[in-house]
């Protein structure tokens, strides 16, 4: 009775909704505008004087390099010398990588060896190595690629390894008790099952190729996105040198594509 | 052919999972089992079929399995262990690759064992455009195609909603029963296991022995019958009897691990 007087006394409010944000939601718009947003502010600051060309130059200026280079062939020149390092060194990288990551992921022998391995070794920032691998390996093309590997490898064996040991239990049981061979539960169960996490691996691992190799460039290369940026710097001249910059952002952005797509073509089950 | 599994005793490092647990299964018999958590039904289930090697004991056939029958142990999952890039056919046609079998005799027997189960029309979808339910159909259909002589089931239905359960536990009788497969049956639904099974297997708690064992002399065929229902209802009450103050215990221990 009581309940029912003071429910008449008060009066109705509604119920206030709080259950907003926190849901991303696509903006594609948003996405295609902050390019060219970002470049008309940046050229404005140019044209304006805000800023001064020798510490940055315009976009236009640097698209203007950026043909320049093109049609001189120097752009070619050291991209493809990168592109080269960067593929014999993620190739290598990535494979000794995912044979690293398999064998911890598979064998407990290779975890107790392989984990405290990787956990001391990657942190290490590859590019020290390099002048040990000079010192090893020669002045050349063997000191760059191998840093690059070195770089790789730890993001493969750890995607690799991460993704073997994710593999739910239930499926490999599932196999083994139709008495598929180890090699079988290998090709069909667990590799299938780790490559998303194989793949997210190699997002990473190109872009620390993409890393390394200018790195490596930098500090002992004649030809290659790396030297160049340095010679453009020494040389003062802002516009190739940032031309250079975005040819490398181009590089990152059409590695992640890669992947991308790969993951399109070969995760379409998720 | 029938299934011999004398488990002496069975622990995970120091832990008595499984002590003085013997259980023959006959050909086409139906045997539930059931207890309270953590009393080693799943590792009683893991023995049987091979997957675990017991501590002290033995697990042995006798008698010969079907003349088509290619793996004569089959499990059905609880979480139905479906290969999610593969479609219904191809998770069904997984356990018969790696056996030669010519072209036509293998699609013959995933078409066959897909229609057996309600899944011909979905037979080109992936898993994860199913339902539980039919994902689990999916799992039946797998252990279906080598033909089993024994399914070894382990909490089949227990990741499925109620109605769906319901469902699949019709489904679930008239495939053993025309098939003349013979199951192990774990569960911790008595309902399930009253449904289903000629014998009902009770573990206590852990380390898990025979309690118990329940026969139900009614006919499964009878049992969804409203007569049937009082019968039932006082060997549920047996069961709960046999199974409440273990399960009380277990679920503290559990609750202070």
């Amino acid at each position: 009775m009581s309940e029912d007087v003071s429910a008449a006394m008060s009066p109705a409010r509604g119920v206030a909704f709080r259950g907003g944000g926190f849901l991303p939601a696509p903006r594609p718009l948003y996405s295609w505008l902050a390019f060219p947003v970002l470049l008309t502010l940046w050229q404005a600051a140019l044209s304006f004087g805000w800023v001064s060309p020798v510490f940055l130059p315009a976009p236009t200026d640097i698209a203007v390099a950026l043909w320049r280079l093109t049609v001189s062939g120097a752009l070619w020149q050291n991209l493809s010398v990168s592109l080269l390092r960067i593929g014999f060194g993620w190739i290598i990288g990535s494979a000794l990588g995912f044979v690293a990551g398999l064998a911890m992921g598979l064998s407990s022998r290779g975890r107790a060896v392989g984990m405290p391995l990787v956990s001391a070794l990657y942190p290490i920032p590859k590019i020290a190595l390099l002048p040990l691998l000079i010192l090893w390996l020669g002045i050349g093309e063997a000191p760059k690629i191998a840093t690059i590997a070195a770089g790789v490898f730890f993001p493969t064996a750890i995607a690799a390894f991460s993704g073997v040991d994710a593999v739910p239990r239930s499926l490999i049981r599932m196999a083994q008790s139709f008495d598929l061979p180890m090699a079988a539960i290998l090709r069909k169960v667990v590799l299938p099952a780790a490559l998303p996490s194989i793949l997210a691996g190699c997002r990473i691992s190109v872009s620390t190729a993409l890393l390394l190799v200018v790195s490596a460039e930098m500090i002992g290369a004649e030809f290659g996105l790396g030297a160049f940026l340095l010679a453009e710097g020494n040389l003062s001249r802002p516009d190739e040198l940032m031309a250079g910059v975005v040819v490398v952002s181009l590089l990152g952005l059409g590695f992640g594509a890669l992947i991308g797509l790969a993951e399109k073509a070969l995760l379409t089950w998720r | 052919m029938d299934l011999i599994v004398e488990v002496k005793r069975h622990a995970y490092d120091r832990l008595t999972v499984l002590e003085d647990v013997s259980l023959t299964v006959r050909g086409g018999e139906i045997v539930a089992v059931i207890g309270p958590s953590g009393c080693g039904k799943s590792t009683l289930l893991g023995i049987a079929g091979g997957i675990l090697a017991p501590s002290a004991g033995s697990v042995r056939i006798e008698g010969a399995p079907p003349a088509d029958c290619l793996n004569p142990l089959t499990y059905v999952f609880q979480d139905f262990a479906l290969l999610p890039w593969r479609s219904v056919a191809d998770n069904v046609a997984f356990p018969l690759e790696h056996h030669r079998l010519p072209r036509g005799e293998r699609e013959r027997r995933v078409m066959d064992a897909l229609r057996r189960t309600g899944l011909a029309d979905v037979a080109g979808v992936l898993p994860k455009q199913l339902s539980g339910g039919m994902r689990q159909r999916v799992g039946i259909a797998r252990a279906l195609v080598v033909r089993p002589a024994v399914l070894l089931m382990d909490e089949p239905l227990s990741a499925l909603d109620a109605q769906t359960r319901e469902l699949l536990i019709e489904d679930f009788l008239d495939l053993l029963l025309r098939e003349q497969v013979a199951a192990i049956y774990v569960t911790h639904n008595f309902a399930e296991a009253l449904r289903l099974a000629d014998r009902i297997v009770v573990l206590s708690r852990r380390p898990g022995r025979i309690k118990d064992v329940v026969a139900i002399p009614l006919p499964q065929r009878e049992r969804g019958a409203a007569s049937a229902q009082a019968e039932l209802a006082e060997l549920g009450a047996r069961l709960w009897s046999l199974i409440r103050d273990d399960a009380s215990i277990a679920e503290r221990e559990v609750a202070d691990v």
